[in-house]
C-alpha cells in the first residue's frame, strides 16, 4: 500500500505498478530496515543482498525480457527506487547504477553481442557493475575530463583516474567515460585487465552503507569489441538522465521513512504533558512535510507517464531531481529536529537518511547544476559554461 | 499434484473499518482490500507443491469482480490461473463453502488449501464446511506440510504444543502462520501475470444459513490495573500477565 497518499494517487497507477511497488515495499520492510543500521555503522555494502535483489528482478527493470529485464515501465520502475530509498540511499544507489548506468548504455549503445555477453549476467547479479565519469578534476563539468584512450594495434590504451565511483572496487565491469581523440566515448573495462586499479575511498560521513571508489587507468588494454556506439557527452548524459529519474522516486522514500517517523514519534512523545504533536510549530513541521512530499509524488507521478511516453525532456528531469531530493533532505532535517535528542541516534532512521540525501543533493547533478540547467532552458542562457 | 486454493478479500489490517448506514455491513469506501494474511502461505505452499510435484495451482475467491486485484497478486506470484465466483451483495460462509466445492467438484484438485481464518469475520467455518460438502480429508490450522508418496504428514499447532497427524489425498488443509515464508512477487512475473486470464463465473444460489442482524464498533474501554513496585506487586503483575494477560 501507498505509504503517505494524502491525493489519492494510488488510483492513478496500475495494477503492475502497484504489484511491483508493494512488493519492493515488502522486500525493503523485511530484507532492508532489519539489517541497513549496522551496515551503515560498520561502513560496509550488504553483499547478501545483490541476489535478493536480482531475484525479486531489480536489475533491468525496464529491459526486455530477453536480455533477463524484468519488462516494467518507468513508473514501475520509479515506485521500486522510492521503497528502495525508503529504506536506505545506498541500496537504491547500487541499483540505479546497475540498471541505470552499466545495463541501460549496454543496452542502448552495445551491439547485439555486448548486450548478449553482458546483460543477462548482470540481470543475475552474477556480475556486478559501475559506472566511471567523474574524475578528482571534473565533477560538475565533466566535458573537461582528462582520462584518455588511444587507439592502436586493434586495442584501446586507457589512461587516467575516476573518483567518487559507486560500486568501483566491488564491480566486475566498469562503463568508463574517456577521451578518443578528444571525443567523450564509453568503453566496458574488465575487473581483471592489467593495469586497472580500484581504492575503496573510506571515512565517508554519508552514504555509509555504499561503496565508493577511486578507479584507476594505467596502460590498460581495452579490446575493440569492448567500446560502446556513441560519441560525445551525450552518452553519459542520457545515462545520467534515467538515473536522475530514478532518484526524483527515490528520494520520496527517504522523505516518506522520515516524515512517517517523525510523526510517530510527535504522537507520542509527551513534554509539557501534552504529546509534541499537539503544539502548532510541531505540527507545522509535519503539514510542510506532508505537502512537499505530496507535491513531489505528483511530479514524480507525471514524469513517469512521460517517460513512459518518451516524451520527457532531460530538463524535466532535472527539475524533479533537484526539487524532489531537496525536498526529502528539508524533511530529513526537519524530522530530525522533531525527533530532539533522540533524532541523532541510529535508533531511529532520520539521521541516516539526513546525511545520506547530502550526497543524493549533490550527485547526478548538483542542486545547484539542475537550477542552471533549467535556468538555461526557460531562458536561452547558459550560466554555467 | 494439482493444487486448489481458495482466496478470501479482506481489509487491510491498517484501514479503519467503518459500520456503513445500514449498520450491517462495512463501508467499502476509501477502504483497502489485501489477500487475506493467511492465504498467502496457503498460495506459497500450493506453489512449492507444484513445484516439488509439477501439476497446477489454481487460485479462486468467491466475491464481487473487485476480487480481480488479489488475483492479481496471486497470478503474479505464480499462480496459473484464477477464477472469480461472483456473489451476490449479501452471502454467508455457507454460501462461500457451496459455491467452492460445485468449483472444487468441476477441477477436481488432488488438494485444497485455505487458510486458517479468513481475518475479516473471523468465522473459522470455510474448510470445514467445504470438507463437509465434498468429502474430502480436512486438517486445520497446519504449520508444516509434508508430502509423502499418497501420505500428508502435517504438523498442527494445538495449545502449548505441536499435534503431528496423517492422512491421504484428496484432502484440504488450512495454513496456519509459520507454514512457510511467502515469496515476493516478482517484478518479471508481475508483468507476465498480466497477461493470465482470471475467469468469472456466477455463483450458484442457495440458501443462507445465517443473516447478520447488526454490527458495531467495539467501544475503547480502557481497564487498566495500576500496581505499585512493591515485591508483592511484581509477583501480582507477572501472575496477571501469566494468567489473566496471557502474554507471557
Ligand atoms: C557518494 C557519491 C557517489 C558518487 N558516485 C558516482 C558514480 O558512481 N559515478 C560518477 O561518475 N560519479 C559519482 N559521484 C560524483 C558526483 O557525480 C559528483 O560529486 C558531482 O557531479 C559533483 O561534482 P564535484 O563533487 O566534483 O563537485 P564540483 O563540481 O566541484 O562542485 C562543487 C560546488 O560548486 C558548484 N558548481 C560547480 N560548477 C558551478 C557553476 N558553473 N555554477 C555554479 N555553481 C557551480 C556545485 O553545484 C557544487 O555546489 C558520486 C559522488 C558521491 C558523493
Ligand atoms: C549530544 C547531546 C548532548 C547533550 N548533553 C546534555 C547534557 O550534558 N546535559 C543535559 O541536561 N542535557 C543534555 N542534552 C539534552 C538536550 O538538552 C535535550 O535534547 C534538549 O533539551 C531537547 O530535549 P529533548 O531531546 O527531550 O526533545 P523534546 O523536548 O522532546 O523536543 C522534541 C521536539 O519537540 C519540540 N517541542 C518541545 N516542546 C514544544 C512546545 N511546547 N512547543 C513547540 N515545540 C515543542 C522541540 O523543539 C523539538 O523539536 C544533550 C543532547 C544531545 C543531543
Amino acid at each position: 500500500m501507498q505509504k503517505i497518499d494524502y491525493y489519492n494517487i494510488d488510483e492513478l497507477f496500475t495494477i503492475e505498478e502497484k504489484l511491483i511497488r508493494d512488493s519492493v515495499s515488502d522486500f525493503c520492510d523485511r530484507e532492508i530496515i532489519p539489517i541497513i543500521s549496522e551496515h551503515y555503522r560498520n561502513a560496509t555494502f550488504p553483499m547478501g543482498i545483490i541476489p535478493k535483489l536480482a531475484e525479486l528482478g531489480l536489475f533491468g527493470i525496464t529491459l526486455p525480457t530477453e536480455y533477463g529485464g524484468s519488462g516494467a515501465n518507468y513508473t514501475s520502475y520509479g515506485l521500486a527506487m522510492q521503497e528502495l530509498e525508503r529504506g536506505d540511499s545506498a541500496i537504491r544507489s547500487f541499483v540505479s547504477v546497475q540498471n541505470s548506468l552499466v545495463m541501460y548504455p549496454i543496452f542502448t549503445y552495445g551491439t547485439e553481442e555486448q548486450r548478449k555477453k553482458w546483460l543477462p549476467k548482470l540481470a543475475k547479479g552474477e556480475l556486478i557493475g559501475c559506472f566511471g565519469l567523474t574524475e578528482p578534476d571534473y565533477g560538475s563539468n565533466p566535458a573537461g575530463m582528462i582520462t584518455t584512450a588511444k587507439h592502436a594495434n586493434g586495442k584501446f590504451i586507457l589512461n587516467g583516474s575516476k573518483m567518487w565511483i559507486t560500486n568501483g572496487s566491488i564491480a566486475d565491469i566498469a562503463v568508463v567515460w574517456a577521451k578518443i581523440n578528444d571525443v567523450v566515448c564509453g568503453l566496458i573495462v574488465e575487473k581483471d585487465m592489467r593495469g586497472f586499479q580500484t581504492y575503496e575511498m573510506k571515512n565517508k560521513l554519508s552514504l555509509r552503507a555504499s561503496i565508493t571508489s577511486e578507479l584507476i587507468f594505467q596502460d590498460v588494454e581495452v579490446p575493440e569489441e569492448n567500446i560502446l556506439n556513441v560519441k560525445g557527452l551525450k552518452g553519459p548524459l542520457s545515462c545520467l538522465n534515467q538515473a536522475r529519474f530514478g532518484i526524483s522516486w527515490g528520494a520520496i522514500g527517504s522523505a516518506i521513512a522520515v516524515y512517517e517517523s517523525a510523526l510517530n514519534y510527535a504522537k507520542t512523545r509527551i513534554q509539557f504533558d501534552k504529546p509534541i504533536a499537539s503544539f502548532q510549530l510541531i505540527q507545522e513541521k509535519l503539514v510542510w512535510m506532508l505537502n512537499e512530499i505530496t507535491k513531489a509524488q505528483l511530479i514524480a507521478y507525471r514524469l513517469g507517464r512521460l517517460m513512459d511516453e518518451k516524451k520527457a525532456r532531460p530538463q524535466q528531469v532535472s527539475l524533479a531531481k533537484r526539487n524532489n531530493v531537496r525536498m526529502a533532505l528539508d524533511c530529513a532535517r526537519i524530522s530530525r529536529e522533531i525527533h530532539g535528542a533522540n533524532g541523532i541516534l541510529d535508533e531511529y532512521p532520520v539521521m541516516r537518511h539526513a546525511a545520506n540525501l547530502e550526497s543524493v543533493n549533490t550527485y547526478e547533478g548538483t542542486y545547484d547544476i539542475h537550477t542552471l540547467i533549467i535556468g538555461e532552458d526557460i531562458t536561452g542562457f547558459s550560466a554555467f559554461r | 499434484m494439482n493444487v486448489l486454493i481458495c482466496i478470501s478479500r479482506v481489509p487491510d489490517t491498517a484501514t479503519k473499518i467503518v459500520v456503513g448506514s445500514d449498520g450491517k455491513t462495512i463501508d467499502n469506501q476509501g477502504v483497502k482490500f489485501i489477500i487475506n494474511p493467511y492465504d498467502e502461505y496457503a498460495i506459497e505452499e500450493g506453489l512449492r507443491i507444484k513445484e516439488k510435484f509439477g501439476g497446477s495451482v489454481t487460485a479462486v475467491t468467491v466475491g464481487s469482480e473487485q476480487s480481480s486485484d488479489i488475483l492479481r497478486t496471486a497470478l503474479a506470484m505464480g499462480v496459473e490461473k484464477a477464477t472469480i465466483i461472483k456473489a451476490p451483495e449479501i452471502f454467508d460462509s455457507y454460501f462461500v463453502a457451496y459455491n467452492l466445492a460445485e468449483y472444487a467438484k468441476s477441477i477436481k484438485p488432488d488438494i485444497i488449501l485455505l487458510g486458517r481464518q479468513s481475518v475479516d469475520f473471523d468465522s473459522f467455518q470455510i474448510p470445514s464446511l467445504l470438507a463437509g460438502l465434498i468429502d474430502y480429508n480436512l486438517v486445520t490450522v497446519v504449520s508444516k506440510l509434508t508430502i509423502d508418496a499418497n501420505k500428508i504428514i502435517c504438523e498442527r499447532d494445538v495449545e502449548g504444543g505441536k499435534e503431528i497427524v496423517e492422512t491421504n489425498l484428496p484432502c484440504i488443509i488450512s495454513a496456519q502462520k509459520g507454514l512457510n515464508e511467502p515469496r515476493y512477487p516478482k517484478l518479471p512475473d508481475i508483468m507476465k501475470a498480466k497477461s493470465k486470464p482470471i475467469e468469472i463465473l456466477e455463483a450458484k444460489p442457495t440458501d443462507l444459513k445465517m443473516e447478520v442482524i447488526s454490527m458495531e464498533i467495539p467501544m475503547k474501554q480502557r481497564i487498566g490495573k495500576i500496581l505499585s513496585d512493591s515485591d508483592e506487586d511484581i509477583n501480582e503483575l507477572v501472575r496477571l500477565l501469566h494468567e489473566e494477560a496471557k502474554v507471557i
